[in-house]
């Protein structure tokens, strides 16, 4: 469809806590744009208890702000629908309505599983990892050999209630007793679903295939069983990939499902494919953000890292390797606001508190971090409330990496072989193919990054969470519209690249970070770097410092950069580099802190040493730094 | 004049509710339409299948898992009681010589019996599940094998955050002023089977009192974080509540922390005081939001169950609103003022704000999204 047919179209994205929905209009001379943006609260509470009710405010704000914006009080996206209440008008005649509406979904809160496995670091491992990776929270790993009685096994896969089960064990063509074992103890507790009672709780078995026909005898009277490819086909070989398909198809038929009013949403996603008007599928927001992607790494021949925080959430995606190998990992229990006390269990107190450039009482941090979760909505109005916000951002960013870290990896296909003698080791084994020296391009996205007051502050959370090592380019999704445009792609995606270029990725600027630990005050990085505007950067940076260098956006430095004796920028150990570094609204950061390790102080000096850093990064105002 | 959607909590001394009650499995409804209840009637039962003990027959025999059947004294599904024999082998040579038997430890019955592992899964009887009214009032549906609807006309507070199931019991408050803490010197026997209402805070002592002599519920304004985990021996991570079994009860009307209970709820409970009470703590802070409840029934005519429509909480000039953050956490204020264009606050963040007066007279702006409307 050209763009003189699809003039205006409105896309929303459902979170957790809130609707984003933006505006995207085709502009002569211009092409497609994203012209205004508006939101509100997810409305999947009582009384409304329907998630639509959400999308129609967001829409009305659209609305008065496209009014203002063109001095023309006969725009109208919304009109009354055959019930009586509003609804987006589709098609758009003239001024009123729009001509296509397309939506993305992360309402619905988390996906709760129990895995089952023979042997518990083996397949029971490979289970949870599986799991893991399809965004579920894992509520226990069962396993032939986890100490526990039978009769307590029984009773705990009772209490559970969770969504769906994975049920792994066994090599393909090995003993059928074990894996057929843990079935029977999971028919004798005749598992309930967390959500409803009247379906039958999902069962995905993913173990011996010899072991299918047993399976089903056991299991398929009780239960809604899919039976899919051996996780663990060989004690060599993992095959995460068809389990974790089917964990995703499951959570989109029955926990996206329970969202109120998805049902309703699911109608007014219209717009026209090849001139005919077409209902378009809701997209799970973690699969439009990872098409945008893939996207970018194949046109650019990159690798690239990406994160969307969320308020449940965390997804982390990577596109490593020259055969740009896509991983995507869902923490479902690491977010900002409904999973945020989550953040604090699992982090821990000091691991948050050693990111605030001032002291604390941590009671009162606690009660803050609960009163968050109990409303979610709630946006920081104190500098320090911020300062805190962030802090446990970076923990949960952190969190979320490491896991994303031990799930990427695979080789191409989700294959992944592992040498014989690790394959009773596999917490350590596995090497990850995330590779941080390599890496072109880090992404942020998600309402704390990409609503952070001041962009630098998005930098410093991005490069303290992810530790982006040698040269790395630094972007933000400036006002999450990744998985809109990922949405958008399915019906035009012209009109997503362009927007995606134009309007949604901001380049922050460029990390250089060299890799090593050497003593404080020796030299980590000799660079003098030819800014845009012709002035010359020159110092010898000791390490343990931070320097901020200005560099517009669009622009590019000449860098020369000598790393510190026995550090690494990228070209090995003591190796030189002379690079273009890219500029951005942030600019260049130079990041002597150390990588591999990067130790934070955790005496006395921690204070005095963030404040320092703080200040060079200008990521707070000043006073609350001295 | 502005107007803009506002999530809220409902105080309100007259409202017509209706409760699902419903039960986990399909099972008998013991009620019909039109029955007036009690809180603690039936209403429906059911019976979930008993607990199960798996026994593994060819390992006890010592005989492979293909060959149990051979041995077998019970078949599945056949009652047993305990002290059965349910398999037994024939002795060295087949003369019944130092025979090996397995006999059942249980009452209940063989639920299955596995030629592929050897194990045999017995069932204890089943166990009673009841489900009661919970709050006084009249059937008004029947969801035939499932549940009912009841209604009532009750005064109703939402809590923000609550632990442990339902309870119902005499309304007692035990503070005088919204700001006062609940504190264990304050509960004594009297406090027996009553659902106790405090102020600011509930302090973990004055949890463990009422635990002590019997209270069936807490009411109060704010809970520390590490009272909760001290009680229950775990983070709360998620709010996913209601399962727990404290003993007693808690429903936090404002939040983490001391804060003040809003005169508006205060108020409320005193005029109730010594009325019968519903409550519970399950909270739910996901899709399908689940609120904690105080529920106190009052007299009602069936003509008077019609239920409004529900609504929208607005902001408009005249709201009453709580603070749900910093500054001014927890304080009560009206809305005075909705202006449309952005403003920067302290953390420098663009926001929508409000323009309200304070409980204390102080005016104010707020962002938006860090007040709740207190609905009525």
């Amino acid at each position: 469809m050209s763009g003189e047919q699809l003039k205006r179209i409105i896309a929303t994205d459902c979170g957790s806590t809130t609707t984003k929905a933006i505006l995207i209009e085709y502009i002569e001379g211009e092409g497609y744009r994203q012209t205004i943006r508006g939101e509100a609260p997810t409305t999947v509470e009582a009384p409304l208890n329907d998630v639509t009710r959400g999308v129609v405010n967001a829409v009305q704000e659209l609305q008065e702000l496209a009014r203002l914006k063109y001095k023309n009080e006969n725009i109208t996206f919304l009109h009354d629908g055959p019930s009586g209440e509003k609804e987006i008008k589709i098609p758009r005649d003239g001024d009123n309505g729009v001509d296509a509406y397309v939506s993305t979904s992360s309402a619905g809160g988390g996906l709760q599983m129990m895995v089952t496995g023979v042997v518990a670091n083996m397949t029971g491992e490979s289970a949870e990892r599986a799991a893991l990776g399809a965004g579920a929270i894992v509520m226990d790993v069962v396993a032939s050999n986890d100490k526990r009685m039978n009769h307590e096994k029984i009773e705990r896969i009772r209490e559970l209630r969770p969504d769906m089960i994975l049920m792994a064990g066994g090599v393909d063509g090995g003993t059928i007793k074990h894996v057929v074992e843990m079935a029977e103890l999971v028919s004798a507790a005749d598992p309930r679903p967390r959500l409803g009672t009247a379906y039958k709780l999902p069962i995905i078995f993913a173990g011996n295939q010899s072991a299918t026909d047993a399976i089903k005898d056991t299991l398929a009277d009780k239960v809604e069983l899919i039976v899919t490819e051996n996780i663990r086909p060989t004690l060599e070989n993992e095959n995460l990939g068809p389990a974790r398909d089917k964990i995703h198809d499951l959570f989109m038929e029955h926990v996206m499902q329970q969202a109120p009013g998805y049902h309703k949403l699911m109608e007014w996603t219209r717009g026209p494919i090849d001139g005919k008007m077409t209902n378009i599928p809701i997209m799970p927001t973690p699969a439009a953000v990872g098409n945008i992607m893939k996207t970018i790494a194949q046109e650019e021949h990159i690798e690239v890292l990406g994160v969307d925080i969320g308020g449940a959430t965390t997804d982390v995606f990577s596109v490593f390797t020259d055969e740009y190998i896509f991983n995507r990992t869902v923490s479902a229990n690491l977010g900002m606001s409904y999973s945020i006390s989550n953040v604090l269990a699992s982090a821990t107190l000091p691991n948050i508190i050693r990111w605030v450039p001032f002291d604390i009482n941590e009671s009162d941090l606690r009660n803050m971090i609960k009163n968050k979760m109990i409303r979610p909505t709630t946006i920081p109005a104190l500098l320090e409330e911020l300062i805190l916000e962030q802090a446990i951002a970076k923990e949960a960013l952190r969190l979320a990496f490491i896991q994303h870290k031990e799930f990427a990896v695979s080789l191409k296909g989700m294959q992944q072989t592992r040498d014989i003698s690790q394959a009773f080791e596999q917490s350590t084994s596995g090497a990850t193919i995330v590779n941080m020296m390599t890496l072109d391009l880090l992404v942020g996205s998600g309402g704390v990054l990409s609503h952070a007051p001041r962009r630098n502050q998005t930098v410093m959370m991005l490069i303290d969470a992810f530790l982006p090592e040698g040269i790395t380019r630094l972007a933000v999704d400036s006002i999450f519209m990744m998985p809109h445009l990922g949405v958008l792609a399915e019906i035009n995606p012209t009109a997503a690249t362009e927007v995606f270029n134009k309007d949604c990725m901001i380049m922050l600027g460029t990390c250089v970070a060299p890799v090593g630990k050497i003593k404080p005050n020796l030299t980590a990085l000799s660079a003098e770097i030819t800014l845009p505007d012709g002035t010359v950067f020159k110092e010898d940076i000791p390490f343990g410092e931070v320097r901020l260098l200005p560099c517009e956006l669009g622009k590019k430095a000449k860098a020369k950069l000598v790393p510190g004796k026995g550090l690494d920028i990228g070209a090995g150990k003591n190796e030189t580099r002379e690079v273009e570094l890219d500029g951005g609204i942030v600019g260049i950061v130079l990041d002597t802190r150390g990588r591999n390790p990067f130790v934070l102080p955790s005496d006395n000096s921690r204070i005095p040493m963030l404040k320092k850093w703080m200040k060079e990064f200008k990521v707070y105002p000043e006073h609350i730094l001295n | 004049m502005a107007q803009a959607y506002s999530p809220g909590l409902s105080v309100t001394d007259n409202i017509v509710l209706a409760k699902q009650r419903i039960l986990p499995l399909k099972g008998n409804v013991l009620v019909k339409k039109g029955d007036k209840v009690k809180a603690e009637d039936l209403v429906a039962e059911t019976f979930l299948p008993g607990n199960v003990l798996p026994i593994n027959l060819a390992n006890k025999l010592g005989v492979t898992a293909n060959l149990v059947i051979e041995y077998l004294k019970v078949q599945p599904g056949q009652i047993i009681k305990k002290g059965d024999i349910l398999a037994e082998n024939k002795g060295l040579f087949g003369l019944g010589l130092f025979k090996s038997r397995v006999v059942s430890p249980i009452d209940g019955e063989v639920e299955s019996i596995s030629q592929h592992t050897g194990q045999a899964l017995l069932r204890e009887p089943r166990i009673p599940v009841q489900i009661k009214a919970f709050i006084d009032g009249i059937v008004v549906d029947v969801i035939p094998e499932e549940g009912v609807v009841i209604e009532n006309k009750s005064a109703y507070i939402q809590g923000i955050f609550g632990i442990s199931g339902e309870v119902t019991g005499e309304l007692k408050m035990l503070v005088n002023d919204p700001n006062d803490v609940l504190t264990e010197s304050l509960i004594d026997s009297s406090c027996k089977d009553k659902c106790i209402v405090g102020g600011s805070m509930v302090t973990l002592k004055a949890i463990q009192k009422a635990i002590e002599v019997g209270v069936k519920g807490i009411i109060c304004g704010g809970i520390d974080d590490q009272d909760i985990k001290a009680l229950l021996g775990y983070d709360i991570g998620v709010a996913i509540t209601g399962h727990e079994h404290l003993g007693v009860s808690i429903l936090i009307t404002e939040g983490f922390g001391k804060i003040k209970m809003a005169n508006k709820t205060f108020d409320l409970l005193k005029r109730f005081e010594g009325k019968k009470t519903s409550m519970h703590g399950k909270t739910q802070i996901r899709a399908g939001v689940i609120r904690p409840e105080v529920i106190i029934p009052l007299e009602f005519n069936d003509a008077d169950l019609v239920a409004s429509e529900s609504h929208m909480p607005m902001l408009e000039e005249g709201t009453i609103i709580r603070v749900i953050r910093q500054p001014n956490f927890g304080v009560i204020g009206k809305v005075t003022g909705l202006p449309e264009e952005l403003h920067t606050v302290e953390s420098e963040t663009r926001v929508r704000i409000l323009e309200a007066e304070l409980e204390n007279g102080k005016k104010t702006t707020i962002p938006r999204a860090n007040v709740e409307v207190i609905e009525t």
